[in-house]
């Protein structure tokens, strides 16, 4: 938390163009970018240009990226000669990567070529984060400037927050990733003679590959006896890195963070940690910074905080509780020197509990849907956390940039019923809250429950949805409104056992992840116009002060009253209840 | 839109995308290999161990273990085969489900069969299949629970095992940061070494 202040001071120098010192070349690049591209970074848009501008931009990112996959069989670097991805599967991961969601319904490594994870993905691991940091950054605006028409330029703000934020960050934290044992190169797979062979059952097939089955129609089983064991290789240090700093997630391989060539030691699991909080953890400075009032920022950065060590503290303890149905059978999971103990399955030696629960709830508590442990197993409240860390709106530190937006809109909600409470005039930073800001508010924060809600109801009333749970009863009802929460949220993580690489799931979440993320972006640039036009009043005996611990009080209390009186039924038939039967008697 | 034409948005958005492709899809990834190949090769590369020049496995990737003269890994979920390098992922089990609870008795049940005598409480780790499906490392806890039956299968005495456990142990930095581990392929490979 102490590069909060330096970051989000370099951040607010950035985005309001100021010439910054270790980056004179970047300035060059920067500028011949603008002469390349048409692009004129002094002309101010208004909102609508603004929008209109992102969501084209956004657009076509992600039909670069469809198109990738569906061709990749056909293009460079694709050493394992995987074949094009299928249509709705390439809608889902297309959508996903451009809305900084990075919810994967494939298996990475025997999926994706080199090039469409480099060229496609990574590109959009970095453009939908400066995406977020564009839309927080225009809000500031509007909320900074007074009787003002335009709210900055999109073009430019995409350029500086990739060229000199995300880039350099992401090229750094890259190369000390490699030096933990994230590799880093463009070999083909590698197979390596193992220490003893190794015997398993799996289903024949015949010549063409086809699965075979016996004469009652069960999948026909044949032992295979092997002493080789393929490691998967590929440009994955590069991707590790923007995938935490751009709070994106998604993994190059299945097993995400977890996997020892994305995650090798208890360093490089802080340090991704470290990047995934880092940017919206510092854009709470870079706000104070740029309204001029530096207090406002930290009281955000407080609410933010407290709310966070709450939910860590949960999830950590109910993990470390173990597993009582384990216990039964005489398995130690007691702490100690010698091991971690506590609920192991899913998770790995080297993160032990708290490396696990701790990386889980930054995850999901950011937009980054990054895992270093399997969530789908963790005990009921345990696995309620990250659930509950996403249904409040991903507004602790949040995604790079959709944090400090929602955060915002949850202020500005927040002042309103303040003032309709103790009769005061409803008003942020000198702007007079009105009926425009409120709908706008309600608009942005309403989204993601309905789409939630609707989505789970209409999973588990269909074959359709139901056919992908993986675990039985109440946990099964979880899996389910865990990948709705994930993709209305734009975060990514999963209850993984749910097979969602399916044409139902792959459209419906694709279709989540495309409204919960554009819909509120349109709304809070339209905030944005809005505020950026208005008067700026003058502070009375009458205004409330929004940088005490009385507004962080009203803050948190804002954000768990929404996010609980949303999401407590839908959490009672599914994690509560499964805690019942499992601790109950 | 401020009367802005079409063509104003999509020709900057269209360049722009292109140049972001090939700066950050192309030479940032490039770059980065470029750097790891000379100050990590071996990082780079995958941590890779070379026996008489042959790659036996990595450092980083756990191996299915289940010959009594050896370490036993963690139980792995990777499907079909165990610790299978293209399908990393764990059970994702919850912990009320059945299978969960059958899976862990019959890992039990294996342990215990390799070594009849011992009655210790078995280390968590040890019947819980890991998140990765590939996790390298198991706890000091599972690493002594299995040295009486290592000592009997090699005939060497458990002290020297036990020793050969504390020489490779991982233990937490200043006694909080990190976790009691080994890992397990390197203790075998040692193992082997023992006369």
């Amino acid at each position: 938390m102490l590069c909060t202040r330096p970051l989000g001071l370099y951040l607010a120098n950035v985005m309001e163009g100021r010439p910054i010192w270790p980056l004179r070349l970047g300035a060059r690049l920067e500028s011949r970018v603008y002469r390349l591209c048409g692009i004129d970074p002094a002309e101010q848009m208004g909102w609508k240009h603004y929008a209109i501008a992102l969501l084209v931009f956004n657009a076509l990112g992600g039909l670069l990226v469809y198109g990738l996959q569906r061709l990749q069989y056909w293009l460079p670097l694709n050493p394992e000669h995987f074949p094009g991805v299928a249509a709705d599967s390439s809608f889902n991961t297309a959508v996903s990567f451009i809305t900084n969601t990075d919810w994967q319904g494939y298996t990475p490594e025997s999926t994706m070529s080199y090039l469409t994870q480099m060229a496609g993905l990574a590109v959009q691991n970095f453009l939908s984060a400066a995406t977020g940091i564009a839309v927080a950054v225009a809000l500031i605006r509007g909320l900074a400037r007074h009787s003002a028409k335009s709210i900055g330029n999109f073009w430019a703000d995409i350029t500086r927050s990739t060229f000199y934020v995300l880039l350099p960050l992401a090229f750094v934290l890259a190369l000390v990733l490699v030096s933990q044992g994230v590799i880093q190169n463009f070999s083909a797979y590698k197979s390596v003679t193992m220490l003893q062979p190794v015997t398993y059952r799996q289903q024949k097939t015949d010549a063409a590959g086809n699965p075979v089955e016996d004469a009652a129609g069960h999948p026909a089983m044949e032992s295979v006896t092997t002493q080789v064991q393929t490691l998967p290789m590929g440009p994955i240090a590069s991707q590790e890195a923007i995938k935490e700093l751009g709070t994106n997630g998604g993994g190059f391989l299945n097993a995400n963070s977890a996997h020892p060539y994305e995650n090798p030691t208890w360093l490089s699991n802080f340090l991704e940690m470290l990047a995934i909080v880092a940017i919206p953890a510092s854009l709470t400075y870079t706000f104070g910074r740029m309204v001029g009032d530096t207090r406002q920022g930290w009281a955000v950065f407080g609410a933010m905080a407290i709310l966070f060590v709450g939910l860590f503290a949960l999830c950590n303890g109910s993990e470390q509780l173990g597993n009582p149905r384990l216990a039964a059978l005489g398995v130690d999971q007691a702490p100690s020197a010698l091991q971690a103990g506590g609920n192991m399955e899913g998770k790995e030696a080297r993160f032990g509990i708290a490396g696990s629960t701790l990386f889980a709830t930054v995850a999901t508590v950011t937009s980054c849907g990054a895992v270093n442990s399997m969530h789908d197993s963790y005990t009921p409240l345990g696995g309620l956390v990250p659930l509950f860390d996403m249904m409040l709106g991903e507004v602790v530190f949040g995604g790079v940039g959709t944090g400090l937006y929602s955060m915002l809109i949850f202020a500005i909600v927040g002042v309103f019923i303040a003032g309709l409470m103790i009769g005061r005039t409803p008003e942020y930073l000198g702007k007079k809250i009105e009926a425009f800001e409120m709908k706008m508010s309600a608009v942005a924060i309403l989204v993601m429950p309905l789409l939630v809600l609707l989505g789970t109801a209409i999973a588990v009333s269909t074959a359709a949805g139901r056919a992908g749970v993986a675990n039985p009863g109440a946990h099964g009802f979880s899996e389910i409104l865990y990948a709705f929460t994930s993709a209305g949220n734009n975060n990514g993580s999963a209850f993984a056992g749910i097979a969602a690489d399916s044409v139902f799931y792959n459209t419906a979440l694709g279709l989540c992840m495309w409204l919960g993320r554009y819909w509120p972006i349109i709304a809070v640039l339209a905030m944005a116009g809005s505020l950026a036009a208005k008067k700026r009043i003058p502070v009375t005996a009458g205004t409330l002060p929004t940088h005490g611990p009385t507004f962080i009080i009203l803050l948190i209390g804002t954000v768990l009253l929404v996010g609980a009186l949303t999401f407590v039924p839908a959490l009672a038939l599914g994690p509560l209840v499964e805690h019942l039967m499992l601790r109950g008697r | 839109m401020n009367g802005t034409p079409t063509h104003s948005i999509l020709r900057p958005a269209v360049s722009l995308l292109i140049v972001m492709t090939v700066v950050l899809g192309v030479a940032y990834p490039l770059a980065v290999t470029g750097v790891a190949q000379v100050l990590f090769p071996s990082q780079a590369a995958g941590s890779l161990i070379v026996r008489d020049g042959k790659p036996v496995g990595s450092r980083l990737i756990g191996q299915p273990v289940s010959d009594p003269k050896y370490f036993w890994s963690r139980p792995s979920a990777t499907r079909p085969q165990p610790y299978d390098g293209l399908a990393s992922g764990g059970s994702n089990l919850g912990p009320l489900n059945p299978a969960l609870t059958g899976a862990v008795k019959a890992r039990i049940a294996a342990l215990e069969a390799a070594d009849p005598s011992d009655h210790a409480p078995i280390p968590v780790d040890l019947v819980t299949a890991s998140g990765s499906g590939l996790d390298p490392d198991i706890s000091l806890a599972a690493a002594y629970y299995q040295v009486d039956r290592i000592a009997r299968a090699r005939h060497l005495s458990p002290g020297r095992v036990r020793a050969l456990i504390a020489t490779r142990a991982r233990t937490p930095w200043l006694g909080v940061i990190g976790e009691p581990r080994v890992n397990v392929l390197e203790l075998n490979l040692a193992l082997d070494k023992l006369r």
